[in-house]
């Protein structure tokens, strides 16, 4: 327990100094949303100048700073420029979606993979075994955004996957992107335990495969499994940004995309600070799961 | 280096020199629209008798253009060309009419440089950072560390947006070029800084480093020629192994609208206009640039592999 609360306290400090860290960074950066408004030729400057006074741009970094802590600890997240809309409500319904398409297409990965691994471990050198191998490959050498595109590509002139902004189509490209890393994760701590003195003893025993595999293997292969997918978590977000723009699907890239655009710093923020929260959120996940699966973590606390 | 490092190593190598001489092996330049062949599909090349030939649909029939070799235009030297009113689009043309070829080598360009200037702005970084780090120790190191485990903590993709998001859109491509080498030499500092924050601190307890500072060396001359030599090595490793994922990362912020802007060429760019439906399924030569993305990230994989492998573990075979 003490362990995960720690790990909790971590991530929430993470977080909070990415948000430190991010405003005081769109701080040092040259311009803002306001010059490029001053630039424009159609607007009076005495509209620019009231937008400065009621998004309070005109107070020093410092007092800013102060005041944008204190109104993300209450969970505001300030107002977009462009959109005029509270930045929570915008932000908001898209992390779920990232979240939504993350799980997607990490769960699809998993039910792919760990079975896929598990069978090329058992029967290495089968040709299951040999085609796993080269798919996964295949999908190693190939840079996620190639991917993604092939996806869209294979929708476009098939028709067999939705083309675009559905939960299929996008789970199915985060998948494919996610495949590689659970395939080979899977297959070397399978091999790792396979090899385990008590695996041994499991046969010697006369035990039949089956429980061999279910009851001895497969639980001592999950504890890396798990730590080593935590750590692929953050690769996972950053593809999810790229099939979400590439597929439609509304999450926080596309968002974050316009943002970049427009340079609305009050939205940047938050889908950045909101990325690393994901992140957290994830790890402690992570953390959990390993609790749950390893008898030793619970007794040594790590 | 086996046999596929060195196959991959001569690839990239011709790719490479290919981007570096786009303006000979380019028949025009890659702005050049020509709009009355808007999205022409690759031109048949043939060979009558001896002289390779472009063979153009023309109204009624086709019409045939011999292909001149070395020939010298307005704007220099190009290694083949047609003569005016023929044109030769090895690779098809875009919406706009300009010549895929051209714009993929003057792409490779800037997309595959900027990788490797990217990756070496990082390493440098990563490398000034660790030293300090690692060397002075203290509330440098406590910073230093910090700062970097919260870059680390974030997903890339969302760093490289946050620091996008600090520069300009519209200013000159050199402007908007080194502001993007900025940005991802800023992304990437923290795992070279990491690796040579290491080792510097267990170079500076070495004993010769503490000869040097017991004979009253400064510590400008101790870094430099006690800990830095052997840094170096580790921070170049460090560097070969990033090109790809600097390269992607220049590809990327392009594809996403956020690095150069039209009408310069990058692979980025590129990729996009071929991501729009319509383009996928009436233009599919538009998909050059995911080829050429797909075999350079092939051959960067092959030859990281290979120089691994002899490295340590597994014995080469072949």
């Amino acid at each position: 327990m003490r362990f995960l609360l720690t790990r909790a306290l971590r991530g929430a400090g993470l977080v909070a100094a990415v948000a430190v860290l991010g405003f005081l960074m769109m701080e040092a950066a040259p311009g803002d949303f306001l010059t490029d408004l001053r630039s424009s030729p159609g607007i009076p400057t005495a509209t620019v100048e009231q937008m400065q006074r009621d998004s309070s741009l005109d107070r020093p970094v410092w007092s800013r700073l102060v005041s944008w802590i204190r109104s993300l600890l209450s969970g505001d997240l300030g107002v977009s420029l462009i959109w005029h809309r509270p930045v929570a409500d915008l932000v908001w319904p898209r992390a779920c979606n990232t979240a939504l398409l993350s799980l997607t297409g990490l769960s699809g990965a998993w039910l792919v993979g760990v079975p896929l691994a598990a069978l090329s471990a058992a029967r290495s050198g089968s040709w299951v075994s040999r085609a796993a191998s080269l798919l996964v490959s295949a999908l190693v050498a190939l840079p996620d955004l190639l991917v993604a595109l092939l996806v869209l590509l294979t929708a476009v002139s098939t028709r067999w996957i939705p083309v675009s902004g559905s939960l299929a189509g996008a789970g199915f490209a985060l998948a494919l992107i996610a495949l590689p890393a659970v395939y080979r994760h899977t297959y070397s701590s399978m091999r790792m335990a396979m090899g385990e003195p008590f695996v041994e003893s499991a046969r010697a025993h006369g035990l039949p495969p089956v429980r061999v595999w279910t009851g001895h293997i497969l639980p001592a292969a999950a504890g890396p499994l798990i730590s080593l997918l935590g750590l692929s978590f953050s690769s996972l977000l950053s593809a999810s940004l790229l099939v979400e723009v590439v597929l439609g699907w509304p999450g926080l890239g596309p968002l974050l995309l316009e943002a970049v655009a427009a340079r609305d710093q009050h939205v940047v923020l938050a889908g950045v600070v909101l990325s690393a929260g994901l992140l957290a959120a994830a790890s402690l996940l992570i953390d959990l799961l390993l609790v749950l699966c390893d008898p030793r973590i619970r007794r040594d606390g790590l | 280096m086996n046999r596929r490092g060195k196959l991959a190593l001569g690839v990239l190598s011709a790719i490479h020199a290919a981007a570096g001489f786009a303006g000979f092996l380019a028949p025009y330049e890659p702005s050049t629209q020509h709009r009355e062949h808007a999205l022409a599909a690759p031109t048949r090349i043939v060979l009558r008798g001896l002289t390779v030939t472009a063979v153009l649909p023309a109204p009624g029939g086709t019409s045939e253009f011999p292909v001149r070799w070395l020939r010298r235009t307005e704007d220099g030297w190009h290694l083949f060309t047609v003569d005016e009113p023929g044109k030769i689009f090895l690779l098809g043309t875009d919406s706009l009419g300009r010549d895929q070829w051209s714009r993929l080598l003057h792409g490779a360009r800037i997309s595959l440089f900027s990788g490797v200037l990217a990756a070496l702005l990082a390493g440098l970084i990563g490398t000034v950072l660790g030293l300090l780090a690692g060397y002075y120790s203290g509330w440098c190191d406590r910073v230093v560390t910090q700062v970097g485990d919260i870059f680390l903590a974030l997903p890339w993709l969302y760093l490289l947006l946050g620091a996008r998001a600090a520069l300009p859109l519209d200013a000159s491509p050199l402007v908007v070029l080194s502001g993007l080498l900025a940005v991802m030499g800023i992304a990437g500092w923290p795992r070279p800084a990491r690796l040579v924050r290491g080792m510097a601190l267990s170079l500076r307890e070495r004993h010769y480093v503490m000869a040097a500072r017991g004979f009253g060396a400064g510590h400008t001359y101790i870094l430099t020629r006690h800990i830095l030599p052997p840094v170096w090595p580790a921070v170049a490793e460090f560097v070969c192994l990033a090109i790809p994922q600097f390269v992607m990362a220049e590809v990327t912020l392009s594809f996403l609208g956020l690095g150069l802007s039209e009408p310069a060429a990058s692979w980025g760019t590129m990729l996009a206009a071929f991501a729009r439906l319509d383009a996928m399924t009436g233009a599919p030569w538009l998909a050059a640039p995911a080829a050429a993305l797909a075999l350079v990230s092939l051959c960067y994989r092959g030859l990281l592999s290979s120089g691994t492998r002899r490295g340590g573990g597994e014995p080469e075979r072949g």
